[in-house]
């Protein structure tokens, strides 16, 4: 168990430093949000004034699009010199790998949640930071879930032709559920009249999911990436 | 290939041809009057897609753990009857909304779950399609982690209003409807089976034929 955690420490702290060292995916993928959220913005705001409850669909939308740029992003790099054979080759439990990309994922898109909660608060004029720790529970919840199915089809994907067409092709429909519960419990955070009993709900279906996915990823990782 | 599978063939092509007699000597429903006659093709066609999604969803497992082939034919096989049938599903649906309900398209439950579903098999095919080397397994992956994701669907669209009618009208039919009813539900069974006898069989020649252009280069 031990050497497991060391594994995905050091697959961790190598992303981590060709990441520092170049800052390639994590620029990329926060002026990517930030242009989704603009975009959202010159679309729906009229007269000044933002529809009523678009801002929990345009975060959580913001979120997905750049993530899904970051998870193709992260394993280009990793085919460009063969290095995901080479991490593959290595005598080490395969689900640590996993693991570790998973946690590089989900602290980047972090990140990105920390720069577009605000971004989204302001030109929506919504009352995101109301209920801090709810928001917190159902970024956590469905970022989890999302990097937890996007981690295992990117690495999959890693060696296909078409990689960065069908990532989103296989993406999008499999995380439908982490949309509509991530939306619906942020709307509701919203809402002032939303009961905190519906947001508790959604973020209970996001842990369900994340436990399903997480588990059936670290079950499937193995044989998947087997040639 | 069975030597049951011409008559059966003939036999389904009859009861196909029968359907549209049977299904006009079935009396009129009291309230939704003729546009009700659509159901004794959806509901089948409903059935037999979550059928052709289990089918295929479970093979795709079994082939990721023990690498037969014949479990990925299968799972090929019934994803595509998946599409088919669900492409049925969600043309003969609206028709009827938009006369039972006024609207051609509702985001209830049961739309809303049959709709993403039949999407996670359409990115199946295309994944096979267009994936390239290796992409049976990356597919597999995916009708495995389709099926996983079926219960969310729904739970989570569950939250919408749902004015779907449930499934418990079925066995309460009288018989005058209920006949016509299972025969065409029979005539559709029927038919997957010969289509999915079909399709394992061309997957199998295809990869015969693949076996003998290597046997040849080498």
């Amino acid at each position: 168990m031990r050497s497991f955690f060391r594994v995905v420490w050091l697959v961790l702290r190598k992303d981590m430093t060709v990441e520092v060292r170049s800052f390639e995916i994590v620029s990329t993928t926060l002026f990517f949000a930030v242009s989704v959220v603009l975009f959202f913005a010159f679309a729906l705001v009229k007269e000044g004034q933002p529809p009523g409850d678009a801002a929990a669909g345009i975060l959580w939308i913001a979120i997905a699009f750049a993530g899904t740029l970051a998870l193709g992003r992260t394993f280009e790099r990793e085919g460009k010199s063969e290095t995901l054979r080479a991490l593959l080759l290595a005598p080490c439990d395969r689900p640590a790998i996993y693991v570790a990309k998973l946690l590089g994922m989900i602290g980047l898109l972090m990140a990105a949640e920390l720069i577009l909660v605000p971004l989204v608060a302001l030109f929506f004029q919504a009352q995101l930071l109301d209920h801090p720790l709810w928001l917190g529970a159902l970024l956590l919840s469905g970022t989890l879930g999302y990097a937890a199915v996007g981690t295992l089809f990117a690495a999959m994907l890693a060696r296909a032709r078409s990689r960065d067409v069908l990532l989103p092709i296989l993406l999008y429909p499999i995380t439908i559920p982490v949309i509509i519960a991530g939306v619906r419990g942020t709307a509701t955070l919203l809402d002032p009249a939303g009961e905190m009993v519906m947001v508790r709900f959604w973020t209970m279906l996001l842990i369900a999911f994340d436990a399903v996915f997480v588990v059936l990823a670290l079950w499937t990782f193995e044989t998947l990436m087997t040639d | 290939m069975s030597r049951l599978f011409a008559p059966a063939s003939g036999l389904c092509a009859i009861m196909l041809a029968a359907t549209p007699f049977v299904i006009a000597s079935a009396p009129y429903e009291s309230t939704m009057g003729l546009v009700q006659k659509i159901f004794y093709y959806h509901v089948p066609s409903a059935w037999l897609m979550m059928l052709a999604a289990l089918v295929s969803g479970t093979s795709s497992g079994f082939y990721l753990f023990n690498r037969k082939l014949s479990w990925d034919r299968i799972a090929v096989a019934s994803a595509e009857l998946m599409v088919l049938f669900g492409a049925i599903v969600l043309i003969t649906g609206p028709l009827w909304g938009r006369k039972a309900w006024g609207v051609w398209w509702q985001w209830d439950a049961r739309l809303t779950s049959s709709l993403t579903t039949w999407m996670i098999f359409c990115a199946y095919l295309i994944v096979r399609r267009f994936g390239g080397i290796g992409s049976e397994k990356l597919a597999a992956g995916l009708a495995l982690f389709g099926l996983a994701n079926v219960p969310f669907i729904y739970v989570s669209v569950n939250y919408w209003r749902t004015i779907h009618p449930t499934t418990n009208v079925v066995p309460t039919l009288p018989l005058s409807m209920g006949g016509p009813f299972w025969f065409c539900a029979l005539t559709l069974l029927l038919l997957y089976i010969l289509l999915m006898q079909l399709r394992i069989r061309l997957e199998d020649q295809r990869k015969q034929l693949d076996n003998l252009y290597l046997a040849v280069d080498r």
